[in-house]
């Protein structure tokens, strides 16, 4: 918790990469679930993500950070296999 | 350079920004500041000053222009005038919440309408409450002065918020008065070498500027503003003293005249305070116990020094050069709110004055004493308004 004393003046973030440390995974209404078949690991999802959400392993598509992806749909609307869905986060 | 020079106001805030040589210089010129951007561009055209000179479209862009370039680490200086103050209103705020430490000289303009160009308050006092630490100018000399010690001010670690320093419109602005520089050097060792806290432009240790902040911490960073602009009391005072160590004028954030013994007492803002004291003159030569008090800082307001000076009094006139339609004057709420609680609180009234360049001689000043000490006014007065 931020406090008059811990607060940087002007709101400055002065940590590099401080990002990570705020999970955005529960702004989701609809999440991005891979068919792994269908992929053939273009990665053209990790470029389009706007909050690199999308993992890679060893240059492979690896799935998704649910800590952090907003829900967007970007990745399924980019995916030129169609390998991605939204699904409703309830169901 | 030494010795006088007979100059007007606002070249007087050009060469002031010439010896210093500021990194950046963003403006957008409207009378009656006009003189100020067009000397200095004069300075950067002819190579006499290293400053990167942006002519913007507008003062809005003029000030975003200002809050980046200081947010990269660049000394930056503006000035502007009534409506241009006005239009830059939103990055006002947003240059003191960012705790941007730049520099703007305002000429002091009637807004407008109907249109008016002269001299009064009503666009500084419009801007009164977004952050920034304000001074005033009595004469062209506080004009050069003040662009001067500003930089100390806003720059200091423990204040970084932006300084505005006033001057009347064409009363100071286009007026030539002698005025004493101080020397180049002296200049440049006073302002010093600028370290900006966490520049942009620092590209080993990165920093994000403007975030969103929202309601869990918004409140908090106002009130970091907050302190600043009341830790900054400390600061402008001993940037006051050390200014007066190479000057020789000393300057205070009020200044008294004759107001020991006085039982009446006014408070002015700007060139009206020179002639409030030879009101006050005149009037001790008739052996009225009369003083003048001169408002040279508004932010940080400085309650207690004013507490101090006016505790006892009979009565104290707040002259404002800017009215709250519908209310009254801006400094006289300020006062009032000040001094309510004082155990020997003098009888407080306003006169608004002065309104669009309006003259205000040295006998309508001593009316205003005069009817002090008759008890023959209202609470809000309007000074030579032609009813």
């Amino acid at each position: 918790m931020k406090t008059v004393k811990t607060a940087t003046m002007g709101g400055r973030i002065v940590e590099p990469g401080s990002a990570m440390k705020f999970e955005t995974g529960d702004w989701r209404s609809h999440k991005p679930v891979l068919e792994r078949d269908m992929c053939i690991d273009c990665l053209t999802c990790w470029i389009y993500c706007p909050d690199d959400s999308v993992l890679v392993k060893d240059g492979k598509m690896g799935g998704f950070r649910y800590t952090h992806c907003k829900g967007c749909g970007i990745c399924a609307r980019a995916c030129p296999k169609k390998a991605i869905t939204m699904v409703e986060e309830d169901e | 350079m030494t010795g006088n020079l007979g100059i007007n106001g606002d070249s007087a805030v050009a060469l002031a920004w010439k010896q210093v040589d500021p990194d950046v210089c963003a403006a957008y010129p409207i009378t009656p500041q006009t003189i100020i951007v067009e000397r200095f561009s004069d300075y950067v055209a002819d190579g006499e000053v290293e400053t990167e000179f942006v002519c913007t479209e507008s003062e809005h862009s003029a000030m975003t222009v200002c809050i980046a370039s200081a947010s990269a680490g660049a000394r930056t200086v503006t000035a502007t005038a009534s409506a241009g103050l006005a239009y830059m209103w939103e990055t006002l705020g947003i240059a003191s919440g960012l705790r941007v430490p730049l520099t703007m000289t305002v000429a002091n303009r009637a807004l407008s309408g109907p249109l008016n160009i002269h001299c009064d308050h009503s666009d500084v006092m419009a801007a009164r409450d977004l952050g920034w630490i304000i001074m005033f100018a009595e004469n062209v000399q506080e004009a050069y002065d003040n662009a001067i010690m500003a930089m100390r001010i806003a720059e200091h670690p423990d204040v970084q918020l932006p300084v505005m320093t006033n001057l009347d419109g064409f009363i100071l602005t286009h007026a030539i008065e002698r005025m004493t520089p101080l020397d180049t050097h002296a200049v440049k060792d006073f302002v010093g070498e600028y370290k900006p806290l966490y520049p942009l432009l620092d590209v080993k240790n990165p920093v994000t500027h403007g975030v969103m902040d929202l309601q869990d911490s918004y409140f908090e960073h106002r009130y970091q503003v907050n302190q600043a602009m009341k830790a900054s009391a400390k600061v402008i005072e001993q940037v006051f003293k050390e200014f007066g160590e190479i000057s020789g004028r000393h300057y205070d954030m009020i200044e008294t005249y004759k107001c020991d013994d006085a039982d009446y007492v006014t408070l002015t803002i700007g060139s009206t305070a020179g002639t409030m004291k030879a009101a006050v003159d005149e009037l001790r030569a008739e052996g009225h116990k009369v003083g003048a008090v001169k408002l040279k800082v508004m932010r940080p307001f400085p309650a207690q020094n004013l507490r101090d000076v006016m505790a006892g009094k009979k009565c104290v006139a707040v002259m404002d050069r800017h009215l709250i339609v519908g209310v009254s004057g801006p400094v006289f709420l300020e006062v009032a709110a000040d001094l309510m609680d004082l155990p020997d609180c003098p009888k407080l009234v306003n006169y608004v004055y002065g309104l669009g360049g309006r003259d205000v001689m040295v006998e309508d000043l001593k009316q205003v004493y005069m009817n002090m000490m008759n008890d023959k006014q209202d609470k809000v007065n309007y000074l030579g308004v032609k009813l």
